[in-house]
């Protein structure tokens, strides 16, 4: 795919409101490559522009299940056949006494991939963003709410996705390059 | 049977009246049926042994549902604001289940072993422990228990048809304030009724989590009922337009966690006898693990912990108020299968080795429900489903209450 000429185009808001707005007209209008920016949590702006589903939670699920059954297995292992020793007639493969490590070890599975899947599911560490190329992007971690349209996105045009813009009545439009 | 005033505000729904009807009639039935079984067949051990089992998973629903009010009177939340009411008429019918308490005193010498003379005369432990659980003292505390009970409920539900009438938000502040204290008391009175009336089925033997086990059960249990019936009246008007996802969503998270708690308390008593392998407390899992009762263990494990733990991970489900119903109703069913494992394996007089699995094990706590459920609906009825000047009520209907 031919790499478009900018990065996408960008709306500056003043008030949380007026970006959940723009984002659901946004969404309405037919765009799908675009991303909200705010100095909080927005819950809404996330289903505004249409991320619904995470998949952190199969990503944990799958860390849960590994760690569970590697918590188990190294316990056979260790118990049963690399150093086996009768304690008090006890069978060596006792699972009863296993669960304890199986479920600490479920949770640090779990934990660990949620911790490191997130960071993977949204390509970070990334050391460079073209949304940082607007000057007045800093605002978006002090009081200013931004909306950035791709123009990867099959719906976008230059000039109609301009107009489009200028119509939420933002604060300015600004042109991101890459 | 009062019918509710028509000027009532918020309304039960027309339907409640006839699941009224159908409770008490199988309640009725059942019961009845269970006792002439037991006189013709002269078998009153087996009767009073599923009196006791159908008895305690009720009342664990109730004491369950006083406990939870008071948790969300403490707490707060939008969850507590729908289920409150339901809390409450739940919480106003332990007179009748004091008045149910009745026929285990007289199963008293069927049931315990230590009521038994010619037993505890050849067992220097036992006599000890007769002492404190001799008949008149198991009947005296029981008293108390239930003085607390019928206290606690009686207060919190005042106060509510208080602020129901007048709204003055100094009810609230004494609910709040009340139920720190209250919840205290719950716990401990259910740790001894947990060894006046089941833990003394084998009065060798001890367990300290023993309470909390079944004080998460009862926990579940009622958290599951609310579930249950909040889906029920959700189907009709007014409550339709009340409930909504997030309100189900937060029971589910609740039902998730209860579960958790009863699997993690109930492994610990496992997992801590099985360790220590002492005579004295491992026959009670001898008794049911290396019997046929190991089959009931496991379908503990599934049904009480996998297969809900399971399912009440997905937040589609947690949000869907008809199949968190689904999963509620299957967590108050093995309420019931757990305390059959607990009940039925012990020593009875005359049956060393338990009982079997009998039909009045059905019978008679299916009686005890449809009796339970019927004084439930009807309480339930007699006030508007939604508490009027709760500080929740307009966050959740979206306006100040339309009082007559």
């Amino acid at each position: 795919m031919k790499r478009p000429p900018i990065f996408g185009l960008m709306a500056e808001f003043e008030s949380p409101t007026e970006l959940l707005l723009a984002s659901r007209k946004a969404y309405a209008e037919g765009y799908r490559r675009l991303d909200a920016y705010s100095p909080f949590p927005i819950e809404e702006v996330g289903e505004a522009i249409g991320h619904h589903h995470s998949r952190v939670p199969l990503v944990v699920l799958v860390g849960g299940l590994l760690g569970g059954i590697g918590g188990y297995l190294m316990q056979y292992w260790i118990s049963a056949l690399n150093y086996p020793i009768n304690v008090g007639g006890r069978p060596l493969n006792s699972w009863p006494a296993f669960i304890v490590v199986t479920f600490e070890m479920t949770i640090l599975g779990g934990a660990l991939f949620a911790v490191f899947g997130m960071l993977a599911l949204n390509r970070l560490p990334m050391p460079y963003h073209p949304v940082f190329n607007v000057e007045r992007f800093a605002f978006a971690s002090k009081d200013r709410f931004f909306l950035c349209i791709q123009a990867n996105d099959p719906r976008f045009d230059r000039a109609q996705t301009e107009k489009f813009l200028q119509s939420l009545n933002p604060k300015q439009v600004s042109e991101v390059p890459h | 049977m009062s019918y509710a005033p028509v000027t009532l505000p918020y309304p039960a729904p027309p339907a409640l009246a006839r699941i009224q009807r159908r409770s008490l009639v199988i309640g009725v039935v059942f019961l009845a049926g269970a006792v002439i079984a037991a006189i013709v067949e002269h078998s009153p051990a087996q009767f009073f042994r599923s009196y006791l089992l159908g008895y305690v998973w009720w009342v664990g629903i109730t004491l369950g549902c006083l406990a939870v009010l008071m948790m969300q009177h403490l707490a707060g939340g939008l969850w507590g604001f729908v289920i409150r009411r339901p809390l409450e008429a739940a919480a106003r019918i332990l007179p009748l289940l004091a008045v149910m308490f009745v026929p285990l005193i007289f199963g008293i010498p069927y049931i315990y072993l230590w009521d038994h003379r010619e037993l505890v005369l050849h067992d220097a432990k036992l006599q000890h422990q007769a002492q404190y659980l001799a008949a008149p003292w198991f009947i005296a505390r029981g008293a108390l228990y239930f003085l607390a009970w019928i206290l606690m409920a009686y207060l919190l539900n005042r106060w509510s048809a208080a602020q129901d009438a007048s709204g003055d938000p100094v009810l609230r502040r004494r609910m709040q304030t009340f139920s720190g204290p209250g919840l205290v008391i719950y716990a401990l009175t259910v740790t001894f009724a947990s060894f006046d009336w089941l833990m003394s089925l084998d009065p060798q033997w001890g367990s300290t989590v023993y309470p909390l086990i079944l004080i998460a059960g009862q926990m579940l249990a009622a958290l599951s009922f609310c579930a249950a019936i909040l889906f029920l009246l959700a189907q009709h008007k007014p409550m339709s337009d009340i409930v909504q996802e997030k309100h189900v969503h937060s029971l589910g998270k609740m039902m998730l966690a209860f579960v958790m708690l009863w699997a993690y308390t109930s492994y610990s008593q496992l997992v801590i006898i099985w360790a220590g392998n002492l005579p004295g407390e491992i026959s009670w899992y001898l008794r049911r693990l290396n019997t046929g009762w190991k089959y009931v263990a496991l379908a503990l494990v599934v049904f009480h912990f996998a297969v809900p733990f399971a399912l009440l991970l997905s937040r589609d489900l947690k949000r869907n108020a008809r199949r968190l119903a689904r999963v509620a109703m299957l967590l108050v069913l093995v309420r019931y299968l757990d305390l059959l494992f607990w009940i039925a394996p012990n020593s009875l007089p005359g049956f060393e080795h338990g009982m079997p699995f009998h039909w009045m094990d059905i019978a008679v706590p299916a009686g005890i429900g449809g009796i339970w459920m019927a004084a439930f609906v009807w309480a339930l009825r007699q006030r508007p489903l939604v508490p009027l000047h709760d500080q929740r009520f307009e966050e959740v209907v979206g306006h100040a209450p339309e009082t007559a």
